[in-house]
């Protein structure tokens, strides 16, 4: 077969490969203003880092594990080891008018930002050896495998016909439940719920939660790897449930004394990550309806977790794994082939049967990235700590990990 | 003798407290950004989900070093320019000072802390002009 590279494809995933890449300083400011003032280059750092990280890893064996030539559904093969045969060419399998590294360089930078998710369960007290090592085995273990599953020609989920626009399960499920996971071992930072942890730059914040939302268009929209009408449609999807979810979360923030700005951002957040897997396969008024279910749903998933006393700090359960369940389940309901012909009919659209397989595919997501995470961190946390000592927490981890005080 | 005055009060009311002590001819002054909690307890903030309290409320102290001449006049130019009549209006605090030497001419004691217009100068003008004791 006989394909040609299309100019006006691969400018735009040109495009949205650099837009992605800047979610994850986005998403480093977004959480570095949350924290305390004594660990922002910590948690800038811990974010910042996939980028060199994830960078090399996928070049070396992360692509190939996720879309070389898949081994029983399960895992990718190694015949993409160092990007060998991943040129200039378009892949066979994914999309088939831009160069196949153009392909691999877009899914490179999900790969950098899903782990960096993450980050925000344990910011202030991990130990940065053990957080390496833990990055480097989560994207072995449960990233690569796990977009297999759900992207890779013949990965087992997509075989079956599931629905993940842009990464509800790959990226914002497993992420969030990892986070869950992560917490539960490495347990909570010192004197949590005895006294309060203010947010020590909220600006930051909200500069970091803007980038966002401009970084989620080439997510989404990108996603579509071409620049056609699918595209087009994810990005005013995902505009719609983001604007929404703010709005949604400003009244609920009202409702309990005055409408929060790190309330709004935390919002708009949660609808861009709720609108992702749909993002290519809903109308944008289905979009609006995600985004309004998302923001209480996440508002009071953040009280739950606060309630059980669970520091998972900067609440990617409940933003991250909680909207994009939700986006997975409304994905199911709410598809439709007249947005997009590659993509299938839910619930509302006479397919009952999609809302099985959306079901099936949250919860073995949930399953393998809850249950990996646990454990490697467990296993990490026994031989080689997964904390900083009392002393070091107290100190501040830019001082004690970094050696640096952000300002002076 | 010498005073220090260290007054504790309300960070929105530092204008108002800064410019009734310029009117009175009190010059030298420091200020400092400060936390803490007295009687008005705390504030609760917006959070993410809910509100949360917090009892490290930013205050103004201010620290003004004078003869014990001034010290009725300047205490009662605070007390009307920071008071609003709620919790948290501050304290006045009256210290003695031992010494205080201006390091650029060395004076000593009260004249280290005098400045040309103040309210010593100012005293003197009308002593002058009209025959009044101060």
């Amino acid at each position: 077969m006989e394909v040609a590279i299309n100019a006006g494809d691969t400018a735009w995933i040109l495009v949205c490969c650099s837009l992605v890449l800047l979610m994850t300083p986005a998403l480093a400011f977004f959480y570095g203003g949350m924290v305390r003032r004594k660990n922002i280059l910590s948690t800038l750092t811990l974010s910042f880092i996939f980028m060199a990280l994830i960078g090399v890893q996928w070049v070396l064996y992360g692509y190939s594990l996720a879309f070389g030539e898949d081994i029983g559904g399960l895992i990718g093969g190694l015949n993409y080891l160092g990007f060998e045969g991943v040129g200039a060419a378009p892949s066979p399998d994914y999309g088939p008018t831009i160069p196949h590294g153009l392909f691999a360089a877009y899914q490179m930078m999900f790969a950098v930002i899903t782990p960096a998710l993450i980050t925000g369960a344990f910011v202030e007290r991990v130990r940065f050896k053990s957080f390496l090592l833990f990055s480097i085995l989560w994207a072995t273990l449960v990233y690569d495998p796990l977009c297999h599953w759900v992207w890779g020609k013949g990965g087992w989920l997509n075989t079956m016909g599931l629905l993940d626009f842009a990464g509800g399960t790959v990226v914002h499920i497993a992420a969030g439940f990892s986070a869950l996971a992560f917490a539960l071992v490495i347990g909570p930072r010192k004197g949590y719920g005895r006294f309060t942890m203010e947010p020590h730059n909220i600006p930051l914040t909200v500069l970091g939660a803007g980038l966002l939302w401009v970084g989620w268009f080439g997510f989404n929209a990108g996603s579509a790897l071409a620049a056609n009408g699918v595209a087009v449609n994810a990005l005013l999807t995902t505009n719609s449930s983001a604007a929404m979810a703010g709005l949604v979360w400003m009244v609920l923030s009202w409702l309990d004394g005055r409408p929060s700005t790190l309330g709004i951002s935390t919002g708009m957040v949660v609808g861009l990550a709720a609108v992702t897997p749909a993002a290519g396969f809903v109308k944008p008024l289905a979009a609006l309806v995600i985004g309004a279910v998302a923001a209480p749903l996440s508002y009071y998933a953040i009280r739950f977790r606060d309630k059980r006393g669970l520091d998972e700090s900067l609440d990617v359960w409940a933003c991250h794994g909680m909207a994009s369940t939700w986006g997975m389940v409304a994905t199911g309901l709410f598809a439709t082939v007249q947005v997009n012909r590659a993509g299938a009919n839910g619930l509302f659209f006479g397919n009952p049967a999609q809302i099985g397989v959306q079901l099936l595919g949250i919860v073995v997501t949930i399953v393998f990235s809850f249950g990996i995470t646990f454990l490697v961190a467990k296993l990490l946390d026994l031989s080689i700590g997964l904390r900083v000592t009392p002393m070091e927490e107290e100190v501040g981890l830019d001082i004690s990990a970094h050696g640096e005080r952000a300002y002076s | 003798m010498l005073k220090k005055i260290e007054a504790i009060i309300r960070e929105d009311k530092v204008n108002d407290v800064k410019s009734a002590l310029e009117a009175i001819g009190i010059v030298g002054l420091n200020i400092f950004e400060i936390r803490g909690h007295g009687r008005q307890g705390g504030i609760r903030l917006s959070g993410r989900s809910g509100t949360y309290q917090v009892d490290m409320l930013t205050k103004i102290q201010v620290n003004i070093i004078l003869s014990e001449a001034n010290l009725e006049e300047t205490i009662q130019t605070i007390l009307d320019a920071a008071y609003t009549g709620e919790a948290g209006d501050g304290l006045i605090f009256v210290y003695a000072v031992e010494e205080a030497i201006r390091i650029r001419t060395r004076e000593r004691g009260h004249e280290a802390v005098m400045y040309p217009g103040d309210i010593d100068e100012r005293k003197k003008r009308r002593f002058i002009n009209d025959g009044i004791p101060t």
